[in-house]
This record gives C-alpha cells, structure tokens and sequence, in this order.
C-alpha cells in the first residue's frame, strides 16, 4: 500500500527537522549572551521573524497585500504588556488575549476582501494601520499613550522561569522553530494549495470549489495570529513597548524582510528578517539616510529579485524532485458504464443576461441529459461564453433559473455549483502559474465534496491518474507555465476530470489548438464518451463537435435558434444561414 | 450657523485638495491600471521644490509655481521609469510594492536633505482674505478652491475637445486597441505619470501655506485621497471630485464637534462604512473580472 505510507510520511513531514533544531536553537540560545546589546539584536531578530512569517501567508501565498503587520505585531505586544500589567494576568493568558484580538482584527481586515481587489484592500490596511497607530498614541486610560509601558515582565510557564535572557532567547527561538515549519507544511497542505490557486487565478479558484473569500479572510487571519505572536514576545523580550515601535514605517520594515527574503517560503522570510535586523547594525555610517535606502532596496528588490535571497539560493541549487513512479489507481469514471439516460441533469430555463443594453443571452432554454455530450455552438457573439459564464455563477443573471441535478443554483456562487459536482475549463486557460501541474490537479481533485477530497495520499493518486488520462503524468512536476498551450489546456481538462465531477463544461477546448493537438484532443473526448459523464461543450470546431456531440443546441444573438440531434440541427436551414453562413460542405 | 459655515469653507478648501489628489490617483488607475503610493509624495516634493525656487532662490511667487510644476512633470516621468516600467509587465503586485518603496526613498532622502522641521511658505495673496457674511474666507482656501475648479475645467476640456485627451481616453479604456490604432500607449502612459505628478506636486504647493511644508504631509494627504477615490468610487473622475470635497467637509466638522486628537481616522472611519455599505461608492460601477 504504497499510499499509505506516503500519508504516514506527510504528516511527520519536517518532525526530526522540528526536533533537530528545537535543540540546536537551545543550545544556541544559552551560548548567546544573556543580556545586552547582542542579546537585543538576537530578541528583536526572532520575534520579528516570527511576525514575519505571517506575511509569507497572506502575501506569499494568497497574494494579498497587508502593510499593517506592524499593527498586528503591536496588538500582540499591548495584549502582553497590558494583560501582565493592568489586568495582573499570567503571560500565557495575556500572549492569547492579544494574539485572540490580533487574530480577529485580521479576519475584519480580511473581510474588506469580500468587497475590494487586491490593491484597494492594501489600501485598507495602511488606514487600519493609521487608526491603531492613532488609538495606541491618544487613547491614554488603556494603553498609557505616547511615554508607552514599561517593566513588563518575563513570565513563569509550568513552573519554569524565562526571566533569564538565555532561557526567554530559548523559547522565542522554539516558537520560531515552530512557526517556520507549521507554515512551510501549509504551502503543500490543501489550505496552503487553495491560497496559492486563489492568488494564481481567483476565478478558476472559485470554480474549483475553493471558497476564495473564505481562504483569503483565513490568510489574513493567520497572519496576524503570527503578527500577534511575535509582538507577544516582543514585549516580554524588551520588557518596554510605546507605540512608536508599531507604526507604518514598521510594518513597511517587515514587509520588506518577507520580499528581500523571499515571500514564498517562511525560510526566506527568516533569512530576509535576520539581513535586515543586522544590516542596519553593519551599515550604521549610513544611519541618516538608512530609511532611504530601505526604500530604494524595495523598488530594486521587485526589480532583480522577485524571488528573494532564498528563491535565488534555492535557482543555484539544482533541486529536481523525482517523478512519482508506480500504479495509481485509474480514473474512477473510466470504469463505470454509461450510456445517455433521459434524467436531466443541468436544466436552464428563460436564462437571459444583459449588459447594459446589450442582451447578451434573451430567454435561453437547455436541457443537458445525464450521461450525453451535448454541444453548444453559435457564431462569435452569439452569448456562448456568457451562457457558460452564468451557469457557473461567474455573472449573474438579469432572468431565468438554473437547476443542476435537481437543486436550483441560479443564485449559489461558483464554488458552491462546483461542490455540487459542476467542473468547466476556462477558454483563455485559467491555469495556476506558480504552481506545478500535479499541484494544480490536486486543487481540483481536491474540492469539498469529492470522495477522495480528505485523504492526500487519494488526491494524489487522483490528480496522477487524470494526468495519465490526458498523457502529462511525465511533466507532473514541471511549472505549469513551462507548458505548451495545449498542454495547459489538457491540465485544466486533467483538473476537471481529478474533481470526479457529474457534469464538465469545456468552454472552447480546441481553441489555440494547432491542427495535431484538435485530432489529440478529439480522440481524448472520444475516449471520455460513454462513461457516464455528462459534457457540456462549446466550440466552433465543427469537425469536433459532429465527432463527440450527441445533442446540439445553436445560439444566435443571445437565443437559441435550433435544437436536437447533430444530423438535425446540421441540416437546419436557420443554423446553416446564421452560423455557417454559406453550404455545409464547404464549411466543414 | 455660521460656525458651521465657516467650517464647511474650510471643510471644502481642504476637501479641494484631497480632491487634486485622488485626480491623479484615478487618472493612473485609469491609464496605467497602477495605484500609486507614492501619489502623496508628490504632494510633498512639489512643496519642497516651491520652497527651493521660492525660499532659497528668491524667484518670484508665480514664478517659482510655474518652474516647480514643470519639474514635477519631469518627475512624474522619472518616477514611472523607476517603478512603473521595469515591472510593468509582471502584474499589478510588484508595481504597487515598488511605489511603496519609492515612497519611503523620497520622505526619507527629503529627511536627510531638509531635515525635520517644518518650512514655511507664505500664501498666495498677501491679503489674510475676506469678510463675506459670517464666513471668514481665507485667501489661501479662496486660492485653492480657485484653481481647484480651474484645473477640473482645464481637465474637462483636454480630455474631452482635443486629440491628446481622446488617446489618453482610448489608452485607458483599452490599451491593446489604443496600439493597434497607431496610439503611442507607452508615451500615452507617460504623460498620464507626469500630469499625475505635476497635478499632486500642485496641491501640495497649494495646501502648503495653510498646512507647513513638512515630510510627512504627502502620506496623510494620499491616505485621504484614497479614501475620497473609494467614497467617490472606483476610478471614477466625478467620484474622486465629489470624494474629495465630502471627506474634507466631514473631517473638519467631525474634528470640531466630536474629537480632534481622532479628526485623521474620520477619513478611514468613513471609507470603512463606504465598504461596508456601499462600496462601489457615490459614482462607481461594480467591476467584475472579465472571464
């Protein structure tokens, strides 16, 4: 059962690395000095790191920018320095209660995300960060104003006391430890997948079943908890906070540690924190104008090293993962039988979409027998991309109802209609460019719902068997972006078909195709017929379509003009003027 | 009453340049889909080099205006080359990260040069201003609301009545078309920069009599801008005007009558509520992603 061990192995991914450098950074905790000037560079390198990490999350992963980590880092400190001091609280509940309120603070931040796109919620966070800045400075009776707190103190846990700096050092540096691993395993775990499918291309997210609202209020989340974290310590650390310590020009300062480091692995956001708390110590004759330099590293960062200090580490070693031999368990769907059946599966009724004034779909009527090919085809503009546009949920629309497998779903969003077993591709291929192909076939076949969904061993067996479907499983671990177009196409096909999913809408498959990859992509649909998937598709090819259809149905100006069995439809006068435009035989 | 009056002057001078600001804002998004954070920072060079050409070189008033505007417009340029163009074409992300970096290289150079005090520059008019009823009006507000209104005009007319402003249009609506219609996009995108730079570099010099010239008054201004962009909507140019006048009016009521330590978080106060509420704001449209 070669699966099983592959489970067993992920979930003690990195524990000997955990144990391994719980006891080096221990070790190395207690030949630090305890006090002074190295012991604080030591303190302030570890806690920001910590908070750090957090901006790996929501940035580096979920792509969305948060510039009030410096906030989070601050409300994780003053939950300290105030829990220990005015409520007369133990350190562990005061470090909960302000990671607690950082933690909420960032899933409202992250619910601004609902409404706003990525740059404008930015925006957002600076005007958080200014009210925190502006409430920690004028709100005197609770946070004792500009003069800040002092005499925090290091706290007693289990009997054990962290008042000596060795020991303090110690347990910042095995949160650090175990911080930088949790999220190193979340990037390949089924959250960590969903953010970085929500950053790549939050559409085909959604229609993945990925709630992209959801992940993207979870990144902001857990980044603050990690901001909240390392103020906690901080302020244990320094014993002494003020809120000139948390503004703005702070959470710039992390957020450049995270983009120097590298912002898609908490490794580069380590290395980027440890360069930056010690450059200004190196580079102190430039302690004027050493803001202005941090500025001009920004722009020169995103210039020359979009990747970091650790991505460019990571180009210079050679890392080659090894291609995952052995059988995997084919395609579930390829071994059942079934031929069209008269259930209908995906009905749409008086569906109309409008633009403005333009009627993009007027009052459309379709009906999708389970287990058929059915084809929708019409001349550019005739509102095909609308129509698959609106079953998915991506538009609204001005009228009609969509009813899948029973359930109307004309108002449900796209991760919703995607849960109740409804995949598409994407004409202009909506793959996701960071990650590599299996990864991106383990986003679909991982989605709620799917039977295989909560096993990851299974979703990778699943995701191996769709690329073997479609010929990729050799460049499973390639970037997706390394691939041809065509070869693109068939991940996103490969992604659909891991959902397991009952109905799979091909939005303009052969479009882009070269005329090999047509017939490759003609023989591949042919070979998905008669399984009991029901397919949905639209294309212009009418080659394809005669070779796969078993229904079709014709759109021409938002409305459908024809209706029934290919040999039908294809002899329809109306079809033949509006969309052929000239004799069939010519046409095809 | 006339309290309140003499608020809402104040309230709409103010408003006039977070209004200038969230222009510049907008017409970038527009052009360049850019949002620029270092739009505040025009504000604050165009002050400074007013108190170059003014304080230090002795060169007259208008003069001094005049020269500082053409510089920023050079600077906008500049500023694009920097931030814009190098990553222009690796998504929006990268861009916005690089003209937060630019922000902080400019505050903090202006720092090592100008140091932190405060400069001061005199208003436009030597005239304190005029009695009109129960209101006060300040010449340097007059000043602004003044040449606030003439620039909106100046704007209208160029985007709407010459052939520069119908490429600008076709540039921000769509650039792929723009090109294969023969617009110089590019050069198009450029322009917008400078326009940008030289319209906040303007209300900076503006607003500088009344608020000190100092190294952070660019941050603050943009943050309001913003949120006058957001309130107005979404790259909307009557959005960001009426934007920009609600939220001075506001901010300056609200710090009389509720709280002045707290008279900077109305502005995030009232974005907040916006989004909450109503966030494709007064004039915006909602804008979904094509799929």
């Amino acid at each position: 059962m070669a699966h099983v061990d592959l489970a067993s192995a992920r979930i003690w991914r990195g524990a000997p690395q955990a144990v391994a450098a719980c006891v080096a950074v221990v070790a190395l905790a207690f030949v630090a000095p305890a006090e002074g000037y190295y012991l604080n560079i030591l303190m302030q390198a570890v806690t920001y790191a910590i908070a750090v990490s957090g901006l790996v999350v929501v940035l580096g992963y979920c792509g969305q920018i948060s510039i009030a980590q410096a906030a989070f880092f601050g409300i994780g400190a003053y939950g300290v320095a105030i829990g220990t001091g005015d409520f007369g609280l133990g350190f562990v509940p005061s470090l909960l209660m302000g990671v607690a309120a950082a933690g909420l603070l960032g899933l409202i931040l992250g619910l601004g995300s609902l409404r706003l796109g990525g740059h404008y919620l930015a925006m957002v966070t600076i005007s958080f960060q200014q009210i925190m800045t502006l409430f920690a400075t004028n709100w005197i009776s609770f946070t004792h104003g500009p003069d800040g707190i002092r005499d925090i103190p290091r706290p007693t846990i289990l009997g054990v006391s962290f008042a000596n700096g060795h020991a303090f050092l110690a347990l910042c540096l095995v949160c650090l430890v175990f911080s930088t691993l949790a999220i190193w395993r979340l990037k390949t775990g089924r959250l960590g997948r969903a953010m970085q499918a929500v950053r790549d291309n939050e559409l085909a997210a959604g229609t993945c079943g990925i709630n992209v609202f959801g992940t993207k209020v979870m990144a902001f989340g857990m980044s603050a908890v990690m901001g909240g974290v390392g103020g906690g310590l901080f302020a244990s650390g320094f014993q002494y906070i003020s809120p000139d310590q948390f503004t703005f020009g702070e959470s710039i300062v992390l957020l450049t540690m995270a983009l120097l480091g590298g912002v898609q692995s908490p490794f580069g956001s380590l290395v980027g924190t440890v360069v930056l708390v010690l450059l200004p110590e190196w580079l102190r004759f430039l302690k004027q104008i050493y803001l202005a330099v941090y500025g001009a590293a920004v722009i020169l960062i995103m210039v020359f090293l979009p990747d970091g200090l650790w991505g460019l580490m990571l180009d210079r070693v050679i890392r080659r993962s090894k291609p995952i031999v052995g059988d995997v368990s084919p395609l579930p769907l390829l071994s059942e039988q079934g031929a069209e059946t008269d259930e209908i599966v995906l009905k749409v009724e008086g569906l109309a979409k409008h633009f403005g004034g333009v009627k993009a779909l007027d009052g459309v009527d379709l009906a999708v027998r389970r287990g058929s090919v059915h084809a929708l085809i019409g001349p550019n503009g005739s509102g095909k991309s609308t129509f698959i546009n609106v079953v998915t949920g991506l538009y609204r629309p001005t009228s009609g109802t969509v009813t899948f497998a029973g359930t109307d779903i004309t108002h449900a969003a796209p991760h919703l209609r995607n849960r109740a077993g409804l995949a598409r591709t994407y004409q202009n291929i909506r793959v996701f460019r960071g990650m590599t192909v299996l990864e991106n076939v383990m986003v679909g076949a991982e989605r709620p719902g799917n039977d295989i969904a909560e096993n990851p061993a299974q979703v990778v067996d699943r995701a191996l068997a769709a690329l073997d479907f479609v010929g990729l499983r050799a460049d499973a671990h390639r970037q997706v972006g390394a691939l041809s177009y065509g070869h693109q196409r068939y991940v996103e096909i490969a992604r659909g078909l891991a959902a397991s999913p009952q109905t799979l809408l091909l939005d303009e498959p052969a479009a882009g195709l070269n005329l090999t990859e047509k017939h490759e992509l003609g023989a591949l649909l042919r070979r998905l017929k008669g399984h009991g998937l029901t397919i949905l598709i639209i294309d212009h090819d009418m080659n394809l379509v005669e070779q796969v259809a078993d229904h079709i149905t014709v759109l021409n100006f938002g409305r459908r003009i024809a209706d029934g069995t290919p040999s039908v439809v294809l002899a329809n006068p109306d079809v033949i003027a509006a969309y052929l435009g000239e004799p069939r035989r010519e046409a095809a | 009453m006339a309290i309140f009056l003499q608020l809402l002057f104040t309230g709409l001078g103010i408003g006039a340049i977070y209004a200038l600001v969230a222009l510049g804002f907008v017409l970038l998004i527009r052009a360049a889909s850019v949002v620029n954070f270092g739009q505040g920072q025009f504000s604050m060079v165009g002050a400074y080099l007013l108190v170059v050409c003014f304080n230090v070189l002795g060169l007259p008033y208008l003069l001094s205006m005049l020269i500082a505007v053409i510089l920023m417009a050079g600077f906008g340029v500049l500023f694009a080359g920097a931030t814009y163009w190098p990553l222009r074409h690796r998504g929006g992300l990268p861009v916005i990260i690089s003209t937060i970096g630019a922000s902080i290289f400019l505050e903090n150079i202006v720092l090592v040069l100008y140091g932190p005090s405060p400069e001061v520059l005199p208003g436009l008019f030597d005239s304190p201003g005029i009695q009109v009823g129960p209101v006060f009006m300040d010449s340097q507000y007059l000043s602004i609301l003044v040449s606030a209104t003439l620039l909106v005009i100046l704007q209208y007319v160029i985007f709407e009545k010459t052939l520069l402003g119908k490429k600008l249009q076709a540039t921000s609506q769509d650039k792929e078309m723009a090109s294969l219609l023969g617009i110089p996009v590019a050069m198009m995108i450029l322009i917008t920069f400078a326009y940008s730079a030289a319209l906040g570099g303007l209300a900076g010099m503006l607003v500088a009599p009344v608020l000190f010239v100092s190294v952070g008054m660019g941050g603050l201004i943009a943050l309001k801008a913003f949120a006058a962009n957001i309130i107005g909507g979404y790259g909307s140019i009557p959005g960001a005007i009426l934007g920009g006048l609600a939220l001075g009016v506001a901010e300056t009521m609200g710090a009389s009558y509720i709280s002045v330590p707290y008279k900077d978080a109305f502005a995030f106060f009232m974005l907040l509520m916006f989004l909450m509420v109503r966030p494709q704001g007064l004039f915006g449209e909602k804008i979904s992603e094509k799929a």
